[in-house]
Parts: structure tokens; C-alpha cells; sequence
């Protein structure tokens, strides 16, 4: 451990102990911080890895069924019975402070472009002229939208904890094993000065006493 | 309102035309890198890519992984999942616990 280079005084001591007093209050707090980020990560991961294991079941189930429509259908059809999609999706992002990381709370929003009244179906063309598993393939996809979004929200959220929790950790461990050491150690080479200052102090008088003493 | 997008290949990607979702699909790395970066900077709240393209541009998707928006997520493509995007979750783990614990 390093001393600071400080002046051994009085002063720099008190210094030094409010300093010391800070770093130690940091420390716990940034440690309580640590762990129930941790603790929270730890939730959220198992439930994203969960998550992501379903989505990419679903998703592979709803693309299979697109791969036949391609077989079945030739490419230009397909690209014309997608090309006027009757709904847009937007998506709304709220942040929300989760010890004080910013985590993205999302929504989808479905905007109908037909005019229509009621329920848009969520089939963009007439059913003559399309294959069944091109109906599957979207009806299967438009149920796995939700969970995709929870699953984009969740896995920017584990990336963005995972950051921070990273950072925490630096700090703390900077803390922990080089500021308070090292401040330590100085509080304590100061005091020894000083003490070691006193006594010289204490000697001197006595020797001066004495030399008076004997001269009288 | 942010706008959501799909990147991937045409043989994948396009049923997500029919619900209403912009889909892009370029091939060569530059492009995909380009529409990335454009997707990211027109107000697109999530982006999804398939496995096989970001496997092209890891470091372009890294990027945006410090960001709160784009939500930039690897998705199977039709021809099954190369596991990216669970090797991404597990990296996460690494880097906030130190090693893989689950």
C-alpha cells in the first residue's frame, strides 16, 4: 500500500479522517448497491433465457410455415400479398430507474391503416389467391409478437445492468482495496509522526531542564 | 413512439411484413452495417436482426449495447438458431458476475 503524500500536520489528519469516514460510507452503500443489482440480474436472466428458448421455438415454428408458403407460392405473389400491410406497429418506450439503471419498459402499438371499422384482421390480402401456411406463418408470428417485445425489453435490460453492475463492482473494489488502505496508512503514519514529535518535544524540555538545573 | 424494424434475409424476414413491421434485407457486411446505423439514428426503438447477418457485424452490434435505444435483438432465422443470441445473454453474465454461474 502507498502512503499519500501529504504533510504530516495536525490538519491533514482531520482531513484525512473525514476523507476516510466518506470512503467508508460509500463503500457500504455501493456495496448494498452491488448486491441487490446482482440479485436482480440474476432473476432477470433466468427468466430471459427462458423466454428466449420459447421465442426461438415459436419463431422457427412460424418461419417453417413460411418456407413452405414459399414453395407453394412464387416469389412475386408472396411479395405482393405482404406489400400492403393493413396495421403499423410502432412502439412505445418508457425508462424506468432500476437502482439507477435506466431500463426500457416497451409497448407495442397497432395502428389500423384500412379505415375500416372494427378489428383489422391481421391478413393483408384476399384468401384466393394465397397459400393456408402463409395464414399460419403470420397468425403464428402476430402471437409471438408480444413475447418478442418482452424478450427485446429484457435483453436490453440484462445488457444495460450487466454494464452497470461491471462499474459498481470497479468502484467498490477501488474502494475496498485502494483508497481506504491507503488512507488508512497515511491516518496512521501521520499520527506516529506526531506522537514521535511529542516525545522529542518531552525529551528536549527534560534535557533543557536539567542543564538549567546543573548551571543554577 | 419509436418505429420497430427486422433485418434478415428475404427467405425469413418478410412475413413480418404483414404485421406492419419495416423489414430490410440486406446481404454484404457494409450494407447490413449501414442499414444498422441508419435504423439506429431514424427513430427505431427496436431492431431485430437474425442470427446469420449479425454474425457478419458483431462489432456493430455491440455497440448499440450500452444504449437504452435501439434495442438491438438477434432473433433464429429460418434456417434454425446459431445460438448468438443465448452466447449473448451468457456474456452478460460474465461480465456482471465474473464467471458463468447458471
Amino acid at each position: 500500500m502507498a502512503r499519500l503524500k501529504v504533510n504530516p500536520t495536525r490538519m491533514q489528519m482531520t482531513l484525512l479522517r473525514s476523507r476516510l469516514k466518506t470512503a467508508t460510507r460509500g463503500h457500504k452503500l455501493l456495496k448494498d448497491k452491488q448486491d441487490e443489482l446482482m440479485r436482480r440480474f440474476i432473476e432477470l436472466i433466468r427468466e430471459n433465457k427462458r423466454l428466449r428458448m420459447s421465442v426461438e421455438e415459436e419463431l422457427k415454428d412460424s418461419f417453417e410455415d413460411f418456407l413452405m408458403t414459399s414453395a407453394l407460392m412464387s416469389p412475386q405473389m408472396i411479395k405482393q400479398a405482404l406489400a400492403m400491410p393493413k396495421t403499423k406497429v410502432s412502439v412505445d418506450i418508457q425508462s424506468r430507474n432500476i437502482m439507477s439503471v435506466n431500463i426500457p419498459e416497451m409497448e407495442f402499438i397497432y395502428t389500423d391503416q384500412s379505415g375500416g371499422e372494427g378489428e383489422a384482421s391481421i391478413y393483408p390480402y384476399g384468401y384466393a389467391q394465397t397459400s393456408a401456411e402463409l395464414d399460419d406463418a403470420i397468425e403464428k408470428l402476430h402471437t409471438t409478437m408480444e413475447k418478442l417485445l418482452k424478450l427485446a425489453a429484457m435483453e436490453k435490460a440484462g445488457q444495460l445492468m450487466a454494464d452497470e453492475i461491471e462499474k459498481t463492482r470497479r468502484r467498490v473494489n477501488a474502494l475496498e482495496y485502494r483508497t481506504i488502505p491507503d488512507l488508512e496508512e497515511t491516518i496512521k503514519y501521520i499520527r506516529m509522526k506526531l506522537d514521535e514529535n511529542e516525545r522529542a518535544t518531552i525529551t528536549r524540555l527534560m534535557k533543557v531542564k536539567d542543564i538549567i538545573a546543573k548551571e543554577a | 413512439m419509436y418505429k420497430v424494424a427486422v433485418v434478415g434475409d428475404k427467405d425469413s424476414v418478410l412475413v413480418f411484413k404483414a404485421l406492419g413491421i419495416d423489414v430490410l434485407t440486406p446481404t454484404s457486411p457494409d450494407e447490413i452495417r449501414r442499414v444498422i446505423d441508419d435504423l439506429a439514428r431514424d427513430q427505431y426503438g427496436v431492431i431485430f436482426i437474425t442470427e446469420q447477418l449479425a454474425s457478419l457485424v458483431p462489432e456493430t452490434i455491440a455497440r448499440y449495447d450500452d444504449e437504452m435505444i435501439p434495442a438491438v435483438i438477434l432473433i433464429p432465422s429460418n434456417q434454425g438458431t446459431l445460438n448468438i443470441g443465448m452466447d449473448r445473454i451468457d456474456r452478460s453474465v460474465e461480465k456482471a458476475v465474473g464467471s458463468n454461474i447458471l
